[in-house]
């Protein structure tokens, strides 16, 4: 289960669990929360690896920009996972389709 | 063939500016098409949790959340009396100029693809081409960058991109962190951080307190920004958290993740101070911002005459009714100068009534604020010597990994001095964010040490024939036009 | 004024790099001028194809083969530099008359020793597995290359320059030097520039250039969009593209026109080309442009309507009306001349032409005829000019 600090800039109310999977494994996230809101507060902090170095990568710019957060939703390749809002049953893979290894 | 949406005024952006020229445009009576990528109307400064998820919006936590609550009162209301077509979920790829008929009375044509092409997503709208008489430009900016060895490993983030994490999900990325960079946005960036139970080990701001002495007249000016001040140095003081100044980070530590940093001591330039390294262990999330960029494609497609900002960013050149060189073409918020989200409201507020055809009084709440945001721009510089900083290997453009030894071999041996030739030469700004995040720092680097960029090298970096990725799938399905 | 030299290259795109890079070899004192940086017109917005499937029989592709010889000769050892990669291309047919067409022109090439391979639809897909089901069959040519053109372009004007050359950047000429008829140099606001021969090597601008020098060499720009992909893991093995393009090259209809050329690249991405449209140096995004290559590409590979483009560009190829480039000596202005005009094969016949026109300007006989392409061609003097006069705003 994802964890929330209390106090943050907007009130909480979270009336149930979203769950999603990532690579195949069940997670659950937040109604609400975008994929890389769901995956770093599972732990995962990386989900892809660079095409020539094969670093890992994930967050950076946080609202759309950047591109490094890329991930593929339900088949659709290339996705940012600071933008996408998680749903029910969404398949997350990490590895993009053009990368070597995975984080 | 995508459905067409014809309006009076079309805006891009949904934040502050873009919210505020909405309205404005709508209540001057004109129809009005609001095209952003966002979900939800806020833009990035007013960021909050998905309104399905969490209904009332209270404005609580962001400074001008009043101002915020207004306009979206007002936007709603427009939208209830049908005066505004709210297009979420969209970026703008392309935007053109009809050929103008008759005098000023062209018109601009704005091409859309959906943000997330989802299908779980795409419930709501989908791809629409919007064509308008008047255009108002509200693209607002992100955090200007600086590359440092080791700001590519997982766990280093934007300044603003941690804010905007803290605002869509409630919930912080990490536990400890260090803010880096410069200028007054770290405050609030680790303000919120600490607020929502995160421990910020340091804010380390690269220039000196002192350096806001003679700016202190423009900054008397607004003093809800002297109360803003107030507010965080009382956060700081709840949290302890440490403020540096004339301090950096040198280098990000970790293998696959931020372990740590080490900073260091730094002189008016930016150089090193020996002897003043330190390290901190045990950090999980570095934050870095060194300013803002304002998002520029847009308004360069179309020709629009810019300038240098007191930042060294480039942005676009208005009159007192915030049109651009280009007639009907109106810009507002960062693109014109970043200046924060009470200028930008103003602009935009402004640049949606003359949009709209109605009068712009002049405003001199907007003059005070452009003086305080250039006061602001003096005191917070980028360091002139942020180059000494980089080691060959530092990876520059994070795309395509094009690391500092290509860049300045490029310059010396090949004699790329701007970010077409370096781009050219190296790849570096030609992978998936198009130069956006490494675009100034190339820039910089084929100056040279010292040497601020030129307009036209920064121009380079951020004209983007396609301001966002679009399928060719949808290009295929384009309607045949006359031009 | 500035020391003379015996050639003054006019030009650093890649046709003025390669002369620049053999003049310095024949050890000629070469000075060259550019308006702005290196590679930074047309080398800097093609696909820098060295191909020889698309080529009319008869002197441009001599020159092709020729040029060919040098890239893997002269050029070799500097192959890793600008990326030279010997990918081949293929030319796929989707209908029953484009590919009796195909194979006319396949027939006809291989009696001019060309190296070129017939596919049927198996051995096509073996090459090709995301090819159009369409697709009736194709041709295979593997001398087909590719370079990074402003890699090329850079890197041979910094070979020059350690060969003794002298590069001088953001110089435009305006004006020419004169001793009677004789041109003997050029004027520029960094100052005089005298030489023994001037070569111009404008590309799109030669003709104004040319036009300076009060002689006709009507260069035309035709415009060609190309976009690019999000990277991608590797979908397209060679250069691909339609039997129609062949008839494209070689037209002189002002309209739009495009047919799918569709490559990989080493970083990932994949080029869709190429627009050719006569519309001068209008930079205005054409979405007719965009929707033709993507339907054209989305044709040849079905795949691509699920992929993005996150880029475009385009340039402004050179050409001449009779489609065969501009090289050698001006007779009605001695000591100029030109090596322009190479439409959308400047880069594969650069390496050629430069060093074709490096042995005629040290008074050797070059290895190739190069009366073919002699500038007299368009007539005495002005008369005539159909010399674009455009503002160049590259």
């Amino acid at each position: 289960m994802s964890t929330h600090s209390s106090g943050e800039t907007w009130s909480v109310n979270t009336p149930g669990a979203v769950n999603v999977s990532f690579d195949g494994r069940p997670l659950v996230a937040v109604p609400g929360q975008n994929i890389g809101a769901a995956l770093v507060s599972n732990g995962i902090t990386a989900w892809r690896s660079t095409r020539k170095n094969a670093r890992p990568r994930g967050l950076f710019c946080g609202i759309g920009v950047c591109f490094d957060c890329l991930v593929t939703v339900d088949g659709e390749a290339n996705q940012r996972a600071c933008l996408v809002e998680v749903q029910e049953g969404m398949e997350i893979e990490g590895s993009c389709p053009d990368q070597g290894g995975r984080a | 063939m995508t459905p067409i949406v014809s309006a009076d005024v079309a805006v891009v952006g949904a934040g502050p500016a873009g919210l505020a020229a909405a309205v404005a445009a709508a209540e001057s009576g004109a129809a009005v098409v609001l095209v952003d990528a966002g979900a939800q109307p806020g833009g990035q400064f007013w960021r909050h949790r998905p309104e399905t998820v969490v209904p009332e919006q209270e404005g609580k936590g962001h400074h001008g959340g009043r101002t915020y609550l207004d306009l979206r009162a007002r936007f709603d209301a427009a939208r209830g009396r049908g005066r505004i077509t709210y297009l979420p979920g969209l970026q703008v790829w392309m935007a053109q100029q009809l050929h103008p008929v008759q005098g000023d009375d062209a018109g601009f044509t704005l091409r859309t693809t959906p943000t997330a092409a989802v299908a779980a997503l795409e419930a709501s709208v989908g791809t629409q081409t919007v064509v308008a008489r008047r255009l108002v430009l509200c693209p607002g900016g992100y955090d200007r960058q600086l590359p440092v060895p080791g700001w590519d490993l997982p766990g280093v983030m934007a300044a603003g991109g941690i804010q905007a994490f803290i605002k869509a999900n409630g919930i912080l990325p990490g536990k400890r962190f260090v803010i880096a960079g410069t200028g007054p946005f770290l405050l609030p960036v680790a303000a919120n951080i600490a607020e929502a139970g995160g421990k910020v080990l340091a804010v380390l701001e690269s220039s000196s307190p002192t350096a806001w002495l003679p700016h202190l007249r423009a900054a008397a000016g607004v003093p809800e920004k002297a109360l803003e001040g107030a507010e965080y140095a009382a956060v700081f003081a709840r949290h302890r958290i440490p403020y540096r100044t004339r301090s950096i980070v040198t280098e990000v530590l970790g293998t696959d993740h931020v372990s740590g940093v080490r900073t260091a001591r730094v002189d008016a330039d930016g150089r090193v101070r020996p002897g003043t390294e330190r390290a901190y262990e045990d950090v999980d999330v570095v934050g870095f911002g060194w300013g803002f960029t304002p998002q520029m494609e847009l308004p360069l497609s179309f020709g629009v005459q810019t300038r240098l900002d007191a930042d060294g960013s480039l942005v676009g050149v208005v009159d007192e009714r915030q049109q651009s060189s280009v007639p009907g073409l109106f810009l507002a918020g960062e693109v014109t100068g970043v200046g924060g989200a009470t200028l930008a409201v103003l602009e935009g507020l402004a640049a949606g009534t003359a949009a709209a055809g109605g009068t712009v009084l002049p405003e001199k709440t907007a003059a005070r604020h452009r003086r305080f945001a250039e006061a602001m721009h003096r005191a917070h510089p980028v360091p002139p010597a942020w180059q000494d900083w980089l080691v060959p290997e530092t990876i520059v453009c994070r795309c395509e990994e094009v690391t500092a030894r290509q860049l300045t071999d490029a310059r010396e041996s090949l004699g790329a001095r701007d970010t077409r030739t370096l781009k050219s030469f190296t790849r570096a700004g030609m992978g998936w964010c198009q130069g956006r995040v490494c675009g100034f720092a190339a820039a910089c680097i084929g100056a040279g040490s010292g040497v601020a960029p030129t307009a036209e090298s920064l121009s380079g970096s951020a004209k983007r024939p396609l301001a966002a990725p679009v399928g060719i799938g949808e290009l295929a399905a384009l309607e045949t036009t006359d031009n | 004024m500035n020391s003379a030299s015996d050639v003054l290259v006019i030009g650093a795109g890649v046709i003025g790099a390669a002369t620049a890079y053999f003049a310095a070899q024949q050890g000629l004192t070469v000075t060259v001028l550019d308006k702005g940086l290196p590679a930074s017109g047309t080398s800097s917005a093609c696909e820098g194809n060295i191909l020889v499937s698309d080529k009319e029989l008869g002197p441009e592709l001599e020159l092709t083969r020729y040029s060919l010889g040098v890239w893997h000769g002269d050029l070799a050892e500097h192959k890793r530099l600008w990326e030279f990669e010997s990918k081949g291309g293929i030319i796929v047919a989707s209908r029953e008359s484009s590919l009796a067409s195909l194979n006319r022109v396949m027939a006809a090439q291989a009696r001019y020793g060309v190296v070129v391979e017939k596919l049927d639809p198996d051995t096509l897909r073996n090459a090709e597995p995301n090819i159009t089901p369409d697709a009736l069959g194709g041709a295979s040519y593997p001398e087909d290359c590719q370079v990074q053109p402003m890699l090329v372009a850079a890197h041979l004007v910094r070979l020059a320059t350690d060969a003794g050359a002298r590069f001088v950047a953001d110089t435009p000429v305006t004006g020419f030097l004169r001793s009677g008829d004789r041109i003997t140099g050029v004027r520029t606001p960094r100052g005089d520039f005298s030489a023994g021969a001037v070569v111009n090597c404008a590309g799109t601008w030669a003709g104004e250039l040319a036009a300076l020098a009060g002689v006709n060499v009507p260069v035309l720009p035709r415009r060609g969009f190309v976009m690019v992909t999000e990277p991608l893991p590797p979908m397209v093995h060679h250069k691909v593209y339609a039997a129609e393009y062949i008839d494209n090259v070689g037209s002189s209809d002002a309209g739009l026109q495009a047919s799918p050329v569709v490559e990989g690249t080493p970083s990932g991405t994949i080029l869709i080309g190429s627009t050719r449209e006569r519309v001068g140096f209008d930079r205005t995004v054409s979405t007719n442009a965009l929707r033709l290559l993507a339907e054209n590409a989305v044709a040849l590979f079905p795949f691509l309507e699920h992929v993005k483009a996150i880029r475009h560009y385009h340039g402004f190829r050179p050409y001449c009306p009779d489609h065969l480039p501009v090289i050698g000596h001006d007779e009605r202005a001695p000591g100029l001349w030109h090596a322009a005009g190479h439409e959308g094969a400047g880069i594969g016949l650069s390496a050629g032409t430069g060093k074709l026109l490096a042995q005629a300007l040290s008074g050797q006989a070059p290895d190739l005829d190069l009366s073919p392409f002699a500038p007299a061609r368009f007539g005495e003097r002005k008369e005539n000019s159909t010399t674009h006069r455009e503002e160049a705003t590259a």
